[in-house]
């Protein structure tokens, strides 16, 4: 009998949307976590008194941001100028060996031990010599920046291009087509997807690569200017250009995941798409 | 003279000759604007006959000559359906359709010039197989039936003379598969292309074939032959009358004898 009374029951209102599952809720919520994360850390180093030179509070690391914006943002603009440079030749060299490699496994077979083996060098051993080859600056940083981010882009072109389905290949080659033809118009496009989320990892990884080689081998950049800082015991200075950099790289991975979005949108359609139409 | 002319070909998969023979002397020939469906028991090497008519694998033995050509690599006068749909997930439907244009000549050197009159064709062709309206929808927005026909569409194009069809509609449901033979019946006799159908469903061969052939199981041979001597258009209530039951139950026990023999 209590199913048919609930079935009898007058119908209940529209229940309104839990509060976090509204769409404005969900937009401001990385925001609330970010203000939060400052919030707690300030108030840790109010409570426990934590010295500046150990910790400084974020309101001492903005104070000391804005008070030397001019070389922050010179420096950032060199690194951020390095770093594209680097990933820039990264992206060209990693594309083309990553084709190469996955098109032929003849390629493959040859020089990805190599590949390998140079991957698992340390960037950070290779800086001293590239100083003794093109001495303390710009170039070292941009080549570290290119060195360790050019294998995740390699990697995952070639493994797109070698896992294209034989069915679809086959498509192609009953028209007659030639094997370039065939990584045009297949291969490349397959890889697509991808590429796009190499480019996420390695742009990450190429501000690493220039920010150490500036700390190491230069007297610019904001790897430098960090350096600079924390040996004259500026804590709240060097921490603000941690902040810089990870604005930097948030900024960098946005621009790589437009890009992504709006060229293999048809790798990420959403589970709904498929409604729109049929 | 024929248009496509098998003699004695053999296949056997793998580097060295000692992979699984998959085809084996198989002898054959199909007259131009033939329709001639392949059928047998699984795994009998229906699927590596379409490879090496192709060109896609040299056969290990023997010679096959299309359009009075030996066959020595792809050929590009071949129209092929699969299985799958085989649609690139990045193209719309109707650039999906067009890929043939970009890579067979001469049709791939008049592409830029002649665009406009080379859509209204694809456009065309999608109409004919009850596709209007879907020219701009991605692959993924279509159902299976409609995916399936767009991958015909793309294996007609080109205006192949020789139609290779790999048990094309073997995925669908049934009533979805029979709206694509009466489409596949309006292409053959718009076109009149020469057609090699490989499938497992007699009531699809012989609704839709002039002449049926039976493979053996692996290594395959053609064991056996038949005509369908049914006028066209043929309508699908053809299926169910005596002479077409009758010719699917001898194609039957055929395959059945071929299974026997295996075993």
């Amino acid at each position: 009998m209590a199913t048919i009374e609930a079935l009898d029951a007058p119908p209940k209102k529209p229940r309104k949307r839990p509060f976090l599952r509204r769409r404005a809720v969900r937009r401001a919520l990385p925001w609330v976590v970010i203000v939060a994360i400052f919030v707690l850390w300030e108030v840790v180093v109010r409570a426990f008194q934590i010295e500046e030179f150990v910790l400084p509070a974020p309101s001492a690391v903005f104070a000391a941001g804005w008070e030397w914006r001019g070389p922050i943002l010179e420096n950032s603009w060199q690194t951020l100028l390095t770093t594209v440079v680097g990933f820039a030749f990264a992206v060209i060299f990693g594309l083309l060996t990553g084709v190469a490699l996955g098109s032929s496994s003849l390629i493959y077979d040859g020089f990805y031990p190599a590949l390998v083996g140079f991957n698992s060098i340390p960037k950070v051993a290779v800086i001293p010599i590239l100083v003794i080859w093109f001495g303390i600056g710009t170039v070292p940083a941009i080549i570290t920046a290119f060195l360790i981010s050019f294998f995740p882009i390699l990697v995952n072109v070639a493994a797109g291009i070698a896992t294209v389905e034989p069915e679809l290949k086959d498509v192609l080659r009953a028209l007659g087509a030639r094997p370039w033809q065939v990584i045009l118009k297949v291969g490349l496009p397959r890889s697509m997807p991808y590429f796009f989320a190499s480019l996420k990892v390695s742009i990450t990884f190429a501000f690493v690569g220039s920010i150490v080689a500036e700390t190491v081998a230069s007297n610019k950049g904001i790897g430098n200017l960090m350096l600079v800082a924390s040996s004259r015991f500026e804590v709240p200075l060097a921490f603000a250009g941690l902040l810089v950099t990870s604005i930097m790289g948030i900024g960098m991975y946005l621009v790589a995941e437009f890009i992504e979005r709006r060229t293999t949108g048809w790798a990420t359609r959403g589970a709904d798409g498929g409604a729109r139409r049929a | 003279m024929n248009f496509v002319d098998l003699d004695g070909v053999s296949l056997r998969y793998g580097e060295d000759g000692d992979g699984t023979l998959a085809l084996q002397s198989a002898t054959l020939g199909v007259a131009a604007g033939e329709f001639v469906a392949v059928v047998g028991p699984s795994g009998c090497g229906k699927s590596t006959l379409m490879k090496v008519v192709t060109g896609l694998w040299p056969p290990t033995a023997g010679t096959v000559m299309v359009s009075g050509k030996e066959v020595v690599a792809p050929l590009s006068i071949v129209g092929m359906a699969f299985q799958n749909p085989t649609l690139l997930p990045w193209r719309k439907t109707l650039d999906n359709v067009m890929l043939p244009l970009e890579i067979v000549q001469p049709h791939s050197g008049r592409l830029r010039s002649a665009r406009a009159t080379y859509v209204a064709k694809a456009r065309d062709l999608l109409a004919l197989v009850g596709l209007r309206g879907f020219e701009d929808s991605f692959p993924w927005q279509l159902s299976g039936g409609m995916q399936q026909r767009a991958s015909l569409c793309r294996a007609l194009i080109h205006d192949p003379e020789l139609l290779m069809l790999d048990e094309p509609f073997a995925a669908l449901d049934m009533f979805t598969r029979e709206e694509l033979w009466l489409a596949l019946q309006d292409v053959f006799m718009a076109r009149r292309p020469t057609v090699i159908l490989v499938t497992h469903d007699l009531r699809e061969a012989v609704f839709l074939a002039d002449r049926v052939l039976v493979m053996s199981a692996r290594p395959g041979r053609i064991i056996a032959e038949r005509a369908v001597d049914l006028p066209r258009p043929r309508k699908l209530d053809i299926t169910y009358e005596p002479y077409s039951v009758a010719l699917v139950h001898a194609l039957r026990e055929h395959i059945s004898a071929a299974r026997a023999t295996a075993a």
